[in-house]
């Protein structure tokens, strides 16, 4: 049953996917890490970007990563609408953090779900690039090209999305935003406006993960469902808002999980994500890096 | 006086509950009503935790999963009668509230919902799991004969409009009594009430009880309706979205909101499966959550004190 070489083999299997779970997590980790918008619909939103990436790779035949860049500037706009409206009806008036808020974005999650049902059925999506299907060797193990690919987006996106935080202006705004609202408002910022622009940046990445998410596995519109725990899992392992953080719990997740598969089959999998989860809210709600 | 006529309306209600499946009406309306039923009981359950204290559960489904997979094991195992299945589905649903209550005690907010959907899914892992009743590819059950009733549909129904009277009940007897006065301190402020001597803990721990044990009771009789029972529909989200989109569109934190809101919305779910798909059911009860937590935050209740102040 048990062996060194399968398990090296679910280990690097585990680092690949840690790295695409990563990525999948680092809009809400913004969003939600950041920001404190209790972002639900953040898988779904991400669902919706691997649809928009399979529509418009299918009809230009465009490469599905290129795709879905392009798309990124309309979910960013989509992001900042999401977030002025859930300001306008939600954050003005002090309610965020009930039940409203989180009503509001779980509403949300059903809406684009049964959204893309209604429009594209329940049938599996899936893209089709030089990449996908084909796979090259690691010394003695076969990685297939699909995940080396999401691996390597996921990297540079988690890198760049860290030292954008860091370095530029507006990044450390959102930071700013994060750790001190009313001292920035002090300073004669408007934190609002900073808020939009982040969760923008958010919701445009996620259009990014969509293309990843279908390039790594078919699409079905009710997949955000799983994501929501594994989403959630990295940005709470992470410790909210915590960048690299997130590529640590999202390798933590993606070893776990390719070892318990290994070990214990596929049925098992789904409850992975969803435990870890759980044990850390009830270990460690602040995560591994807490702010 | 009022308590009188909430005693009156509940007996007559239950009359009714139990009496009208005698009648010579269309099946279907017992089919379709026992669901409409079911989300009373559910988003009553939802609101004693949710409306009451304040912690938003997204997990209905895995204390409903429970219930159902609680009453298929004393069926298949003791061939227990229904009633013996109602009260271990209910036993089962308390005990995972009170121990997802002693597990997220230190989370509020966002934090508590989505321990709940984790719940959920683990659940359904296990259950997929577990050979005996049926794992992922579930497990077709043989209904008993029925006695009384002239059919197995329409004494269920009987059953679940007993249970929400019961529910109600219940529900309201906790908002009314000191226990929802301590709940109500809680969720304005968790604190505020623990330092003015309201023992939060203990009554936290109780609404999850509580709610978890109406909930599990509600899907006792699930897999019977069904003669059917499987992993992915028993731990559905879209029972999430029955149940608080039921409490918050009548109206959270009164007894009453759920019982209008589950039946509004258990009605028009209905009508819409049956007319349109049942994809268009779900959307409608998404945007219908969505439009009156931004636009009628107080539910349907809210929107009646407001016409009758004017």
């Amino acid at each position: 049953m048990f062996s060194l070489d399968l398990l090296l083999e679910a280990l690097l299997f585990g680092v690949l996917l840690g790295c695409f779970y990563a990525a999948v997590s680092i809009g809400l980790s913004v969003s939600f890490g950041l920001l404190d918008v209790p972002n639900v619909a953040h898988p779904a939103i991400m669902v919706l970007g691997s649809y928009c990436t399979w529509l418009l790779s299918a009809r230009t035949g465009l490469d599905p990563l290129l795709a879905g860049g392009l798309l990124m500037p309309a979910f960013f706009l989509l992001g900042v609408l999401i977030y002025r409206f859930y300001y306008e009806t939600f954050e003005k008036r002090g309610s965020e953090a009930g039940v409203r808020g989180l009503a509001f974005f779980f509403g949300l999650t059903f809406i684009v779900e049964v959204g893309l049902i209604l429009a594209f059925g329940v049938d599996q999506r899936s893209v089709e690039a030089g990449y996908i299907g084909r796979s090259f060797s690691l010394g003695d193990y076969r990685i297939p090209m699909r995940m080396g690919v999401a691996f390597a987006v996921a990297l540079l996106l988690t890198f760049s999305l860290s030292v954008y935080l860091s370095k530029t202006f507006t990044g450390r705004a959102i930071k700013a935003v994060a750790q001190d609202e009313p001292a920035l408002r002090l300073m004669g910022a408007n934190p609002v406006r900073i808020k939009q622009w982040a969760f923008g940046i958010a919701t445009g990445v996620s259009a990014l993960a969509g293309a990843m998410l279908i390039i790594v596995s078919p699409v079905e519109p009710a997949m955000d469902r799983l994501y929501i725990g594994r989403t959630f899992c990295v940005v709470v392992l992470a410790g909210l808002g915590s960048m690299t953080g997130t590529l640590a719990a999202g390798l933590i997740l993606g070893i776990v999980e390719s070892v318990v598969l290994m070990q214990f089959g596929a049925s098992w999998a789904p409850a992975v994500a969803f435990g870890l989860l759980l044990i850390v809210l009830g270990i460690r709600p602040q995560g591994l890096f807490g702010r | 006086m009022s308590r009188m006529k909430f005693w009156i309306g509940s007996a007559v209600a239950l009359i009714l509950g139990v009496g009208l499946p005698f009648a010579p009406i269309n099946e279907y309306v017992f089919y379709a009503g026992y669901m409409v039923l079911t989300f009373v009981v559910m988003a009553t359950a939802w609101n004693i935790l949710g409306g009451y204290a304040g912690y938003v559960n997204f997990g209905p489904p895995a204390f409903f999963g429970i219930g159902s997979y609680a009453a298929v094991v004393l069926f298949k195992s003791l061939n227990a009668p229904l009633a013996v299945q109602i009260a271990g589905a209910a036993l089962m649903g308390g005990l995972l509230g009170l121990g997802v209550g002693l597990l997220t005690l230190r989370l509020r907010g966002i934090f508590f919902a989505i321990a709940t959907v984790a719940i959920v899914f683990i659940m359904e892992t296990l259950m997929v799991n577990w050979r005996y009743v049926g794992g992922a590819t579930g497990l077709q059950l043989l209904r008993p004969p029925v006695e009384l009733y002239a059919s197995y549909t329409r004494m269920l129904f009987a059953v679940m409009a007993a249970m929400s009277v019961a529910a109600v009940a219940l529900a309201r007897y906790i908002q009314t009594s000191w226990l929802g006065r301590g709940l109500r301190a809680l969720r304005d402020s968790e604190e505020a009430a623990e330092s003015a001597g309201v023992p939060t803990l203990k009554l936290k721990l109780f609404a999850c009880a509580v709610s978890g044990a109406l909930m599990g009771a509600a899907g006792a009789p699930m897999p019977m309706y069904l003669s059917f029972i499987e992993p992915p529909s028993t731990f559905d989200l879209n029972y999430t979205v029955g149940s608080l989109g039921g409490a918050i569109i009548g109206g959270v934190g009164h007894w009453a909101g759920p019982i209008v809101g589950a039946i509004l919305l258990g009605t028009l779910q209905q009508v819409v499966t049956v007319t349109i798909s049942s994809e268009m059911n779900v959307l409608v009860v998404g945007v219908l959550l969505v439009v009156f937590v931004v636009a009628a935050p107080e539910g349907v209740l809210g929107l009646f004190k407001k016409a009758f102040k004017k």
